[in-house]
């Protein structure tokens, strides 16, 4: 193990349930950096957290050598160049094929994650809608997947190892199954998403992410009391 | 180098007037790239525009030697390492400076535009919150220039963050003067506004900024559009 990233170097300010929060610890477990985590309580948030991330105060921010970095994938991104010469690499070699890894991520971010908030957030019609949104979203990745010369035929998007896409969406794995759980609402169907569903269950279980990836049913019970609690406060 | 990026191996397809567009000319621009620029009508979109962003069908896209990249701050940062042996460089070298260029960029994106245009786009109590947002989004990058001690984003060159927002400046002040409202104001943010001052008249950037009269006519008649009543819709084009 290298010098670098001895614990107490590496910080994680996170929660073990968020999303977000998963994608570092997946990126960290690929490295194999030691770090020490933080666990934020999220209802009084610390006093390391808002001074971390005085701008967003959110979770996850990462502190090395006294340094905090936020934002999940400019986060990923980071490890990968702070810790350039540890294997795997995760991001594609290639200009073009970076810009193509880097858009799939925008596209989770800016197009997949607020129609999937809808899903929980919203009701009736509306939630019908947030979910016809987000089969949409997962249709075109599906795609992707199954057409794009970067990812097509390979087991990962990144090619035959984890890569920065997957860390993106695969990150949301528990989440997008303990949000399907608990509204009781199908977003990736097997039969019209082979690739994908496919690509989730090779993600899930390799190494790396299996240690660090949150029980759906645990996940869909903190998904349903959040939609109860916002239920509550809206009557 | 010359034997690299030839005209004709480089498009962008755009509008001159979009923010998105104005990042990649700058980033453009200032590497010395030669490239074709088409114009798109938004309206009827073009079918290479649909076949070279299927998933957004929205400009700015870059072509490069046929293959295409969409997403103007994903289209810089491609520019930057497609051609990062042409000075100068766009991004740092310190995977630390590197992130924080990011995280600026991000905001951007995420709060400050969408504050900007809810600005030009509200009225009443939903345009004063929208203000009071984009002021305070001004105010943190105030800090940022505060806290540097230097001219510019990227320090004494141009960079990211400095394309990020530049790319969004004639819109900025284009919707203080359509709305009549400041955001960018000189006594609570010098060092933002002499930035800005320095950045518009900058070698190499000033050319690839729209046409400010042009704008301002154009986003007049939107914001009239607007805020006029449904019975007063505006006929023929806008």
């Amino acid at each position: 193990m290298a010098t670098e990233g001895e614990n107490g170097q590496v910080k994680l300010i996170g929660a073990t349930l968020s999303p977000f929060v998963v994608r570092v610890r997946i990126a960290l477990a690929l490295k194999g950096i030691d770090y020490e985590f933080i666990q934020e309580n999220i209802q009084t948030k610390s006093e390391l957290l808002l001074k971390s991330n005085p701008v967003h105060k959110k979770i996850p921010v990462l502190i090395h050598n006294g340094k905090p970095v936020c934002e999940s994938m400019i986060i990923v991104q980071y490890i990968e160049e702070a810790w350039g010469n540890k294997a795997p690499n995760i991001m594609p070699k290639g200009p073009y094929n970076r810009a193509i890894a880097r858009f799939w991520t925008a596209f989770v971010e800016d197009k997949l994650f607020p129609s999937m908030r809808g899903v929980f957030t919203g009701q009736g019609e509306q939630q019908q809608k947030a979910v016809e949104d987000s089969v949409t979203n997962f249709l075109l990745i599906e795609e992707a997947l199954r057409t794009n010369q970067c990812f097509a035929g390979k087991a990962y998007f990144g090619g035959a190892e984890i890569g920065l896409f997957d860390i993106a969406l695969g990150g949301f794995s528990a989440f997008i199954k303990a949000v399907e759980m608990a509204t009781d609402s199908v977003l990736i169907d097997p039969e019209k998403m082979p690739f994908l569903s496919a690509w989730m269950d090779r993600f899930c279980k390799s190494d790396g992410v299996k240690e660090v990836m949150p029980d759906p049913a645990k996940q869909a019970e903190f998904v349903s009391e959040y939609i109860s609690a916002r239920r509550a406060n809206m009557i | 180098m010359e034997g690299c990026a030839q005209e004709g191996q480089v498009k962008l397809l755009g509008v001159d007037y979009s923010p998105f567009v104005v990042r990649v000319r700058i980033a453009l621009s200032l590497k010395g790239i030669h490239y074709e620029f088409i114009e798109e009508d938004i309206q009827n979109k073009s079918e290479l525009l649909l076949q070279s962003n299927p998933v957004h069908k929205k400009i700015p896209v870059l072509i490069h030697n046929g293959k295409p990249v969409c997403e103007s701050m994903i289209i810089v940062q491609y520019i930057e390492e497609a051609w990062d042996n042409k000075a100068p460089n766009l991004m740092p070298k310190d995977p630390y400076d590197r992130a924080i260029a990011r995280f600026w960029a991000a905001f951007i994106d995420d709060k400050l535009l969408p504050s900007t245009l809810r600005t030009f786009k509200g009225q009443g109590e939903e345009q004063q919150k929208a203000v009071e947002e984009s002021v305070a989004n001004l105010l943190l990058l105030e800090e940022v220039l505060q806290s540097t001690g230097k001219a510019y984003f990227g320090g004494d060159e141009i960079g990211l963050v400095d394309i990020a927002l530049g790319g969004l400046l004639v819109t900025i002040q284009t919707v203080e003067k359509v709305t009549n409202i400041v955001l960018t104001d000189t006594q609570k943010m010098p060092l933002l506004c002499a930035w800005a001052d320095k950045f518009c008249k900058a070698h190499k950037v000033k050319e690839a900024l729209p046409d400010r009269a042009k704008f301002f006519e154009l986003m007049s008649a939107r914001r009239a559009k607007l805020t006029s009543p449904p019975a007063g819709n505006l006929k023929g084009g806008g």
